[in-house]
């Protein structure tokens, strides 16, 4: 099953090409093929996972040469790891949990088809990113997932504000994508090739000096900052709500938005060699995640509130990754647990994210509207979805056993000596934990503050309740792999390498439940039991409260600082086109059209009128041709024997070439104006056939 | 290495002597059975062996008949295009022929018959057994340009065919003739050998000579000024005919200027000016005729002239690089344009059809497979990446580039940006055009699926993945020593 892994993006890409081409006019069909794609992939990772499993650690590669170059040789091929692995396992089991999911969602929308064959197309690509065994295939299927998120978020483009958001979304994380390429392109210059293995046993034995090595680094983090929306470039995703929920919790939460976790991890050994690059994406990673984090805390629109929380959490993982490098760097034995941290919480967070992302979708197409001051009561109304989402929420928040209290756990555990650092971790645990249990309280408990929308609500049907329940069993048990008692857990599964245990560490272990209950007991008092007035508590802080509800001002500043100055930029640009350049353009139009008018009253002298209005070089190139192209054969020979000549004559004197061909030219001008002279003799057999 | 010449050797002619033993076969039983269906069937399996023949004697030079013969993997290669082109225009050629009520088993031989004599033309080191190569070839070509008996615009292809093919003859035997009375001998290794002794004593017959056959052969692949029959034969001809005519002829008066000029006369400098200017000259007047035709096969008669100059770009620089990139072009080309010419069979299979470009209106509604395919072999024909087009003009021009010539290089680029004008205007007809009536469905046979599947799979995989091919080509080495 390893030996034909690379299948499995294979599968969802058939499925695409098949709607797109064949059954695009048959809905359900189409819909069938995508998940029936989706499942086989799902099936097949499975036995990819288990032969991993066997493997203990020592990865597989498949790859045949694209294209060989003295410079550099280009290879296309899969690269299977524990890592991929899992990433595998989560992608496929996401896509298929939202495609089925989908079918409830979507139901009635005109673009069904198309829908379907958009997810299959992301999932494809995604997989490819995943499997990827170089750099230059892993960007590729970047720029695909980019592709595909941009079609998605703005996939009900008769909104403005949904075709604006892919925009946003795609130009973005193009600036990202930039410094991105740029790393790859100075690897492929010191490292002289662009295969994981090569190049990270390249880096490890010291061939690429260190401060270069920081560059790349740095510029491939770029990639990462934009497509999991790291501060600065963390703009794009809460807009990127704009698209159909399914997407955001598939794109947006649990997958695409991974990728630049996932990229950190698998160039951890470019971290490793550079302190200062890995220290970079630590403290990025931890201004995101806290940033985020407050954000969400005054947002009111469900998928917004989801939104900043996928960013922090994005940021979490990032900061992890980024400790372990920074350790490492320092200290080649360091018992850091922060790569296995930041990849264990990459899959549980695809699990309980995704899953909430479906349960809001699941409100949202009950009570149609994003508003959660228009909620509230729901949890009578729709049991599944209510008890899910507190899944969800307590798994997030970190509460004992569910999955996500292990990877929380470890990524606290991951901030051990570095002080700074674990005060803001536990201090964002404690923001997370509070804005989800506000989001909680005010969308399921209370008296409803719409009673409209509250008695047109109900619960979402089976397609759609089905994939939460089967999310909310993964939220729970899935992260049950990385318990820290288990010697062969998630976090020797995850090193190649050496067997790495570390044990529980029980005070990190109280410190972090007490931080997350006591950040649901605080938005119990203030949502559940009103004991303290939100409207009393926003009064009081009302500058920070400002500034939260408007994000930091950073869409204002980057209107101001960035847009705006290229707005004019462009206006000038724009300005000097319309005056300068286009003046020098209509010169050179009206000069054209003067010259052509005085070779017009050339042609018509010389040629009698013949060719009336012949204008271009081209069409005139083209009539002579067809001149010569009458259908005679004599004709056809008398030209093969001149030219004949012609190159005999060239060999012996190209001077009298010259001549001849002066010769030539003036016999076949007589001969033109002969026939000219006289076109109603209709000869059939010199007319021009061309 | 051993190499056998001073002998005869006929185990080395094995793949020649199937296919002529199977074209015979065909034209006994073919006047003995009533029922001829299978007849189609057994010239494909006489193809096929003789492909599976060939492959065999890969990588194993050898050479026979006292030198004449030369079995290299540069031979073997162009056998390969020509058995793939022959196999290709079989499978479109039957049903087109009983679309048309002309099918006649006699044309499956003659296909064998042409192939052989190619075959024999990439296989020589001599050349009068290039000339006989030559017209055993053409001899059938002329005869398959005619099969449209009572249709006059066939009867006049195939005679100007013949007409314009027997003049160039003349000039090629001509041209042969002063070579030998220059050098006493028609062994192009003997004469690689003495290339500077000769050219000191008899130059200027030795450059004569040369200059006739290039001209002679410059027929064979419609390098401009000797491209007039092109257009006139290439629209009169059975579209499956063609389609082999654009591909297969033209790969084999390749192989034999190839291996004259790259390497027998290679010495000769001062031919590189002649090459340059034809090139420039052939795919300029191609690519400039193309543009207004209103007939799709005219005008991929045009495209098939602007072809070859991208290929004459290679006999310009000369060397290794510019005849594996020759090499993989040519096999590159097979796939594009035998698949662009396919879907013109299809057009064309239609009753009433002229082949005009207006029937391709509304083609992506009524077919939207065919329009894609279409759409892929036009892209393929303008160079586009990710097709196997791409690559072949990236490998041509790149071998241009290190050779110094920039400047042909550049106008080659600029031919291309004119071609892709007339190839995108197919595709914009077929996806935009708006038809006065609904498009004719055309019947799809499952010949002509296989031909569109070998051939856009050819084209995509040549594209994606070019290095198996490139390497294929780099290994197609002339082995004279």
């Amino acid at each position: 099953m390893l030996e034909n892994a690379y299948l499995i993006p294979i599968y969802p890409l058939l499925a695409f090409v098949i709607i797109i081409f064949a059954t695009r006019w048959k809905e359900k069909l189409s819909s069938a093929i995508s998940i029936a794609a989706i499942l086989v992939a799902v099936i097949h990772s499975i036995f990819v996972m288990i032969a991993v499993i066997g493997r203990h650690g020592v990865p597989f590669e498949l790859s045949v040469p694209f294209i060989e170059h003295p410079l550099i040789s280009l290879e296309t091929g899969i690269f299977i790891d524990p890592l991929t692995a899992v990433m595998l396992l989560v992608v496929t089991i996401v896509s298929g949990c939202v495609q089925i999911y989908s079918l409830g969602y979507m139901h009635g929308d005109p673009r069904w088809s198309r829908y379907f064959s958009y997810l299959s197309l992301f999932t494809f690509s995604m997989l490819g990113l995943v499997v990827a065994n170089n750099f230059f295939m892993i960007f590729i299927f970047w720029e695909l997932v980019g592709l595909t998120s941009y079609l998605l978020i703005g996939f009900w483009f008769e909104k403005d504000s949904a075709s604006d958001a892919g925009k946003k979304a795609f130009i973005t994380t193009r600036i990202g994508d930039l410094g991105f390429i740029i790393g790859i392109l100075l690897l492929a210059t010191y490292a002289g090739t662009l295969n994981y293995q090569e190049v990270f046993t390249k880096v490890a034995d010291g061939a690429v000096p260190v401060g270069v090595l920081t560059m790349i680094g740095i510029f491939i983090f770029c990639g990462a900052v934009g497509k999991s929306a790291q501060f600065p470039l963390h703009v794009w995703l809460p807009d990127a709500m704009e698209g159909p929920t399914p997407v955001s919790a598939l794109i947006h939460a649990a997958t695409m938005v991974a990728a630049g976790v996932y990229l950190v991890a698998r160039s951890m050994t470019l971290f490793v060699g550079s302190a200062e690059a890995a220290m970079t994406v630590a403290v990025i990673g931890l201004i995101t995640s806290f940033m985020a984090a407050s954000i969400a805390l005054v947002q009111n629109d469900i998928k917004r509130v989801l939104a900043y929380s996928t960013v922090s959490q994005l940021g979490y993982m990032i900061m992890a990754l980024g400790l372990y490098g920074f350790d490492v760097a320092k200290d080649p034995h360091s018992h850091s647990v922060g790569y296995f941290a930041g990849t264990f919480h990459l899959m549980t967070h695809a699990f309980f994210k995704a899953l909430l992302f479906l349960g809001a979708g699941s409100v949202i197409h009950a009570v149609h509207t994003n508003d959660i001051q228009e909620m509230g009561g729901l949890s009578k109304k729709m049991k599944i979805t209510s008890l899910t989402f507190f899944i969800a929420s307590l798994s997030i928040a970190g509460i004992f056993p569910l999955s996500g209290f292990w990877s929380k756990d470890e990524i606290v555990a991951a901030t051990l000596g570095h002080p700074v650092f674990m005060f803001f971790t536990l201090l964002i645990a404690f923001i997370t934990a509070f804005y989800m249990f506000r989001l909680c309280f005010l969308t399921f408990t209370g008296k409803p503050r719409n009673q409209e929308r509250f008695d047109h609500a109900h619960e979402s049907p089976k397609t759609m309740t089905m994939p939460l329940m089967f999310l909310a069993f993964l939220s729970v048990f899935a992260g049950w792999v990385g318990m820290p008692w288990l010697s062969h857990g998630f976090s020797s599964f995850v090193y190649t390498g050496e067997l790495q245990h570390h044990g529980p560490n029980y005070i990190v272990m109280l410190v972090s439940t007490i931080v997350a209950v006591s950040g649901i007991g605080l938005a119990y008092t203030v949502y559940f039991k009103k004991k303290i007035s939100a409207d009393v508590l926003m009064e009081k802080f009302k500058p920070l409260y400002t500034l939260l509800l408007n994000k930091y001002y950073f869409d204002e500043i980057y209107d101001k600082v960035i847009i705006k100055p290229l707005l004019a930029f462009t206006r000038m640009m724009w300005w000097s086109d319309a005056n300068i350049i286009d003046g020098l353009v209509n010169f050179v139009g009206w000069f054209t059209i003067k010259w052509a008018d005085a070779k017009m009253l050339f042609d018509k002298y010389i040629i009698d009128g013949a060719v009336n209005g012949a204008g271009t070089v081209c069409m005139a190139a083209s009539w002579l041709f067809k001149y010569v192209q009458n259908g005679s054969v004599q004709f056809y020979t008398l030209v093969v024997i001149t030219s004949a000549v012609g190159v005999i004559i060239y060999k012996v004197t190209p001077e009298g070439f010259v001549y001849y061909f002066i010769g030539v030219v003036v016999v076949a001008l007589a001969r033109f104006l002969m026939k000219m002279n006289r076109p109603e003799e209709g000869n059939v057999e010199t007319e021009p056939e061309g | 290495m051993d190499i056998k010449s001073a002998a005869i050797f006929f185990d080395i002619l094995y793949p020649e002597i199937f296919l002529l033993a199977v074209g015979m076969f065909i034209l006994v039983v073919g006047n003995i059975f009533k029922n001829r269906t299978f007849l189609a069937y057994l010239a494909l399996v006489g193809l096929i062996g003789a492909l599976v023949l060939t492959l065999q004697q890969w990588n194993a030079p050898q050479s026979g008949f006292y030198g004449m013969v030369q079995i290299d993997n540069f031979s073997i290669f162009f056998n390969v295009i020509f058995l793939s082109a022959g196999i290709i225009a079989t499978l479109m050629a039957r049903d087109y022929l009983r679309a048309h009520n002309i099918e006649r088993f006699e044309f499956y031989p003659l296909i064998l018959f042409a192939t052989v004599g190619m075959m024999i033309m990439a296989s020589s080191a001599d050349l009068i057994v290039i000339f006989l190569g030559l017209e055993i070839m053409s001899i059938p070509l002329y005869v398959m340009a005619g099969f449209f008996r009572n249709d006059p615009n066939s009867n006049e292809s195939s005679v100007k065919y013949f007409i314009m093919g027997a003049f160039a003859t003349a000039f090629l035997l001509y041209g042969i003739a002063l070579i030998y009375g220059a050098a006493g001998t028609t062994d192009l290794r003997r004469i690689m050998t003495d290339l500077g002794y000769l050219v000191s004593h008899s130059g200027f017959f030795l450059y004569s000579g040369a200059l006739l056959v290039l001209i002679g052969f410059g027929f064979k692949v419609a390098a401009v000024p000797f491209h007039m029959w092109v257009p006139d034969v290439y629209q009169g001809a059975p579209t499956p005919v063609t389609a082999y005519f654009s591909v297969a002829p033209k790969a084999a008066g390749f192989a034999a200027i190839l291996r004259i000029f790259i390497y027998g006369l290679g010495g000769l400098n001062e031919l590189s000016v002649i090459f340059w200017i034809l090139a420039i000259l052939t795919m300029s007047v191609g690519n400039l005729m193309a543009i207004f035709q209103t007939n799709i096969k005219r005008m991929l008669a045009y495209s098939s002239i602007a072809h070859a100059g991208y290929i004459m770009v290679a006999l310009s620089v000369g060397g290794d690089g510019a005849v594996s990139a020759a090499a993989f072009y040519l096999l590159a080309y097979t796939f594009f344009n035998l698949g662009g010419f396919a879907i013109v069979t299809l057009i064309n299979s239609r009753t009433g059809s002229t082949a005009a470009i207006d029937e391709m209106k509304g083609m992506s509604v009524r077919h939207p497979f065919l329009a894609a395919l279409l759409a892929l072999f036009m892209f393929a024909l303008a160079g586009f990446p990710p097709t196997a087009g791409f690559f072949g003009k990236f490998y041509l021009f790149s071998e241009a580039v290190k050779a110094g010539y920039i400047w042909l290089t550049v106008i080659a680029v600029m031919n291309s940006f004119v071609s892709v004008y007339y190839y995108l205007r197919i595709v914009v007809v077929a996806y935009f055009g708006k038809a006065d009536e609904e498009f004719a469905p055309v019947s799809f046979k499952p010949a002509i699926w296989l031909v569109l599947v070998i051939t856009a799979a050819g084209t995509l995989i040549l594209g994606l993945l070019p290095q198996f091919g490139l390497q294929l080509a780099q290994m197609c080495m002339f082995s004279f020593k």
